[in-house]
């Protein structure tokens, strides 16, 4: 990996010493916080008593997510409204990646809290240890989870090098909507995906089908990343740069051969889709979401979903901008195929995470609806929309970590029968996130649909909206469907409990149900903030 | 504009049974106190509509009483509410049925696990949004609550329904919520315009009325139809109706009767309050659709009604029989056919809530819908049968009723311009006699018979006279269910001699809402 990224690194002209700008420090802050914090957590892995881990590295995370808050709000106070680019160009610290350093930070607090939970699942909802077998002895007593009268409970906590991965995920994917150049975002890829494969295969119950999520996420994430390398190294040939403006405008006027532009861009754009689950690039989607441990996959929908249309944002509004007319049809089409599986497939599903999988998938189709709408508005209600998005995920997530039966999660839809009558509670706030998902009024879900679609119109794309109006109907029937069966079905007498969640989970899941109610009643504020202004173009 | 006082007014009536779902839902564990304090928080709210109504200045400006606050500035979104005579009336019908509907529902048994609390709780909650839709003067404020209006019937249907609940509960939901989106889509095309027109968009009704209105007849079209889907789902029109029947027969009968009577209301509002002034040259441009969706509406209801072995079933079919016929009123563009159809909204809401009460009242003794597990039981209970009679005369217009007067203005106006379909309609009249007074005779004439009135107490002696055993256990109305139904009779009658109060408070509004299609008071 190292090697690769060197060898590219040469390709680029080497930067003159005395022209070099001085590294903007404030601006980057928070990156080098996470990143910093991640250094220091894998040292604390290795120095720390197993004992004293825990408490260590979530105190550490926290921390570093708050602190990374902290600096950049701080940072805000006195940014240039236009944003500026630091590190040799390759990072742009602009409004959007303000936005979505932000949403990321906020949502990654949700997830980290969630991870780190010890009392939903004994122990947490993580392996002991990830070299542990599928099947065998140790695995059959560590999927007990740390039962508090067993002397030796200690050696069945969870495993406390997520803690660093997290900060190394999150701290990709902060690099990743903020890169200028190609390479940069490449790097940002690979330092948000490697973590994430790992950390799907950490579950501590049905180990077998959280390490096939792992083997299939890492391997399609892998073609994806060559897809993304190869057209990052045809748009190369073709423009002789990596800088997403320096593509722009070779594009926008050069007698240079197309072949090389379009097939460049094809590459990138399916690397980035692949990221982003939008369809037909998503068939890992549901089958990861099932098997990686629930928590992870709340980080995962969440924030990985919102980096990489980050970055799928800034490839089309900053590099490809001048090639519009060449894309744009084809990503019609991509919007409409991912609302259109997303919203028909997940009328079949009987599973409630594969659910969401594909609920995710329709709702990147209607943020790709958003992401070609090439003016302010098109940026700002993606923007938005993926505010709305994370924070209703993550709390979703969080409701499902919480229904169990004695195999762990009852993530089979007939479990959630009659779930009402045993927790109203509980009940009524994954009712609410799905009508929020469905995009009824007075939720977050309502506004995002809505400032995306009216982008949509009045950018004149009005065949689109229709299809997605419909995508949004027919999803909601299977949103409908899982109040139906929460509300209005018996409960099976051995049905699964609900478990009180802990100061952590619940922590979680009521600050995404509360960001989808406030986004939902006073919008206002955050789509100011969405619309404070547009990227660095430069 | 309008003194404080009537502002205070508006904000009262959607406030008060908004508390009242609050305070109801906390008094689950307690059935008596919670109906207690539903009633009483539902008569305080029909006292401040009658306060309303007579602060209510007809030859004033048409809209009063309202008030406005920012909501969403980057898109000129206010919570916007104030009336105009339609909406006011509306708004009263509302505010009467719902304490009728406690009251109806006072000794009604829930279904298992259920608390009175829980139901009464949605009732209010409804009441409040169904409200905020007819005050709300602002499009996007009314697409929210059209569309958050469907939650709290949502789980009415789905959580204390009949034996297909879920069925009826989800059909009702996906059909709306589907229009409802399509609208979503209309409204912003509509908001789009605005803000190329004035260089900011608003979702204020007057100024989108303004900026639409002056709109080439294409995007009128486009906006005209999405808007139109919605509300034909709402009120439904024949082809868009069949969740109705549905929904209605699955519905427990109070909630059935805030459905007919107020809910699908909303639909024929929406004609009169969106479609006419916004979209004035689409409207008349596709008149004829509509008029052939009302007329179909008129004879296909009418003959399925005819037609039905379910009682609730029945009230459906009567009903969009009958919204075809506000719809061909509407449509009509005079100023007698749209008095008379906006007349009528309200005197459909009274007859047939009436009937459908009527009818839970005669459920609640046999213990069945079923048309043919009943016979005869005028015998036993002659007073039920007297009101139900009034009801189903009032539901086929009879001279001397409440609804005569409305269905003789829509006759006499669109004959004019729409000669044709307002014969056919007619034949719908005709078919409204069959119907209705056929259903009495099965019920209440003839010997006492019916698996629902024979050998319900048993004893000796039952197989021979069968009405002993149905005497014993069927009483006739008691004091609760005559407190009930005696506002409706009086509303029936009284309207059906002196309907002035009504057509007064409307006939302004209508005007204003002609004048913008261009039509300045045609007839009168």
């Amino acid at each position: 990996m190292s090697a690769l990224t060197s060898v590219l690194l040469l390709a680029q002209d080497p930067p003159d010493k005395e022209t070099l700008a001085p590294i903007n420090y404030g601006a980057i802050m928070p990156l080098l916080i996470i990143i910093g914090a991640a250094c220091i957590g894998v040292l604390l892995e290795a120095f720390l008593p197993r004992h004293q881990r825990w408490s260590a590295q979530v105190f550490l995370t926290l921390l570093a997510v708050v602190g990374a808050g902290a600096a950049m709000a701080l940072y805000l106070s006195d940014a240039p409204a236009e944003g500026e680019l630091t590190l040799s160009d390759s990072l742009a610290i602009d409004r959007p990646a303000l936005f979505l350093w932000g949403t990321l930070l906020a949502l990654a607090l949700g997830a980290v809290l969630m991870i780190a939970d010890r009392s939903v699942e004994p122990g947490g909802a993580l392996v002991a240890q990830a070299a542990v077998r599928p099947g065998t002895k140790q695995d059959r007593e560590q999927r007990l989870g740390a039962q508090p009268h067993r002397r030796d409970a200690a050696r069945f906590q969870m495993q406390t090098e997520v803690f660093p991965l997290t900060l190394f995920a999150l701290g990709g994917m902060m690099t990743f909507c903020a890169a200028n150049d190609l390479l940069t975002m490449f790097v940002a890829l690979e330092v948000l995906s490697l973590p994430l494969y790992l950390m799907c295969g950490l579950a501590r119950r049905r180990r077998l089908l959280s390490q096939e999520a792992a083997v299939k996420y890492f391997l399609l994430g892998a073609f994806a990343s060559a897809f993304f390398l190869y057209g990052l190294a045809l748009l190369y040939g073709y423009a002789g740069s990596v800088r997403l403006a320096d593509i722009a405008n070779a594009a926008a006027g050069s007698d240079r051969s197309d072949t090389l532009l379009f097939a460049g861009m094809a590459l990138l754009i399916v690397g980035l889709l692949f990221k982003g689950s939008v369809g037909p690039f998503h068939a890992w989607t549901p089958d990861v979401y099932q098997g990686a441990p629930t928590p992870i996959t709340a980080f995962m929908a969440a924030c990985t979903k919102v980096a990489a249309f980050g970055a799928i944002l800034r490839v089309l509004q900053v590099g490809l901008e001048s090639t519009q007319w060449e894309w744009r049809g084809v990503l019609w089409g991509v919007a409409i195929v991912s609302m259109v599986i997303g919203a028909v497939l997940g009328l079949t599903q009987t599973d409630i995470k594969r659910m969401i999988a594909y609920s995710s998938i329709a709702h990147a189709g209607f943020m790709m609806v958003g992401a070609i709408v090439l003016n302010e508005d098109g940026l700002s209600s993606t923007l938005f929309y993926l505010l709305t998005y994370g924070f209703t995920t993550l709390a979703a997530f969080g409701v499902v970590s919480l229904v169990r039966d004695a195999d762990g999660e009852a993530t089979h839809l007939s479990q959630w029968a009659g779930l009402a009558k045993r927790s109203p509670l509980v009940a009524g706030v994954f009712a609410f996130l799905l009508l929020a998902m469905a995009g009824i009024p007075l939720t977050s879900g309502f506004i995002g649909k809505f400032v995306v679609f009216s982008a949509a119109l009045s950018d004149g794309m009005a065949p689109l909206v229709v299809v997605a109006l419909i995508a949004s109907a027919v999803a909601a029937f299977f949103y409908l469907r899982v109040i139906v069966l929460m509300y209005f079905s018996e409960p099976a007498p051995d049905g699964p409990t609900v478990t009180v969640p802990g100061a952590f989970t619940t922590a979680a899941i009521t600050l995404g149900v509360v960001v989808t109610l406030l986004l939902g009643l006073v919008p206002a504020f955050a789509l100011d903030w969405a619309d404070a202004g547009t990227f660095a173009l430069r | 504009m309008t003194s404080s006082s009537g502002a205070a007014l508006l904000v009262a009536l959607l406030l008060i049974p908004l508390a009242g779902a609050i305070v109801v839902a906390l008094l689950r564990d307690n059935d008596k106190l919670a109906k207690q304090t539903a009633l009483g928080f539902a008569l305080v709210e029909l006292a401040v509509a009658v306060v309303a109504w007579i602060d209510y200045d007809p030859s004033a400006e048409r809209f009063q009483q309202h008030f406005s606050l920012d909501w969403i500035p980057a898109f000129g979104v206010h919570i916007a509410f104030g009336v105009d005579g339609i909406a006011l009336v509306m708004v009263a019908v509302t505010a009467l049925l719902v304490p009728l509907v406690i009251g109806f529902g006072w000794a009604e048994k829930l279904p298992a696990q259920r608390t009175a609390g829980g139901f009464l709780s949605l009732i209010l909650l409804q009441q409040a949004i169904t409200i905020g839709v007819f005050a709300a003067t602002d499009v996007f404020l009314f697409y929210v609550l059209f569309e958050i209006m469907l939650i709290p019937m949502y789980f009415l249907i789905g959580n204390y329904g009949g034996a297909r609940r879920q069925y009826a509960a989800v059909k009702f939901f996906l059909y709306s919520f589907l229009g409802g989106l399509i609208m979503l889509a209309s409204a912003i095309g509509a908001y789009s315009l605005a803000s190329d027109e004035l260089g900011k968009g608003t979702f204020d009704w007057a100024t989108l009325v303004e900026v639409v209105s002056n709109a080439p007849l294409s995007n009128q079209i486009w906006i005209f139809l999405g808007f139109f889907l919605a509300f034909a789902v709402k009120a439904p029109l024949v082809p868009l109706h069949t969740w109705l029947p549905d929904a209605a027969a699955e519905a427990p009968i109070g909630v059935a009767v805030l459905l007919v009577g107020i809910l699908d209301k909303v639909g024929t509002f929406g004609f009169l309050r969106y479609l006419l002034p916004m979209t004035p040259d689409a409207a008349v441009e596709l008149a004829p659709l509509v008029l052939v969706m009302g007329v179909a509406g008129v004879l296909y209801g009418a003959l399925l009604a005819t037609m039905q072995r379910d009682m609730k079933r029945f009230i459906a079919y009567v009903s969009i029989a009958h919204f075809g016929f506000i719809a061909i009123g509407v449509f009509a563009f005079t100023a007698q056919a749209e008095v008379g159809a906006v007349t009528y909204m309200v005197n459909h809401s009274i007859s047939t809530g009436m009937l459908i009460l009527v009818i839970g009242m005669v459920i609640a003794r046999g213990g069945s819908s079923l048309i043919s597990d009943y016979g005869g039981l005028a015998k036993i209970t002659p007073a039920l049968a007297g009101v139900f009679l009034l009801a189903g005369l009032s539901t086929l217009s009879l001279p001397g009723t409440n609804s005569f007067i409305s269905e003789f203005l829509v006759l006499i106006g669109a004959y004019g311009p729409e000669p044709v379909y307002t014969i056919l309609a007619t034949i719908g009249m005709v078919l409204a006699a069959l119907y209705v007074l056929w259903l009495y005779q099965r019920i209440f004439h003839g010997p006492v018979r019916g698996s629902a009135l024979v050998n319900v107490a048993g004893g000796p002696g039952t197989a021979l006279a069968p009405e002993v055993g149905a005497r014993k256990a069927i009483f006739d109305l008691n004091g609760r269910e005559k407190l009930v139904l005696a506002p409706l009779v009086v509303l029936v009658i009284g309207l059906g001699f002196y309907p002035a109060p009504v057509i007064d408070v409307v006939t302004p509004s209508v005007d204003a809402t002609l004048q913008s299609v261009g039509i300045s008071d045609g007839g009168n």
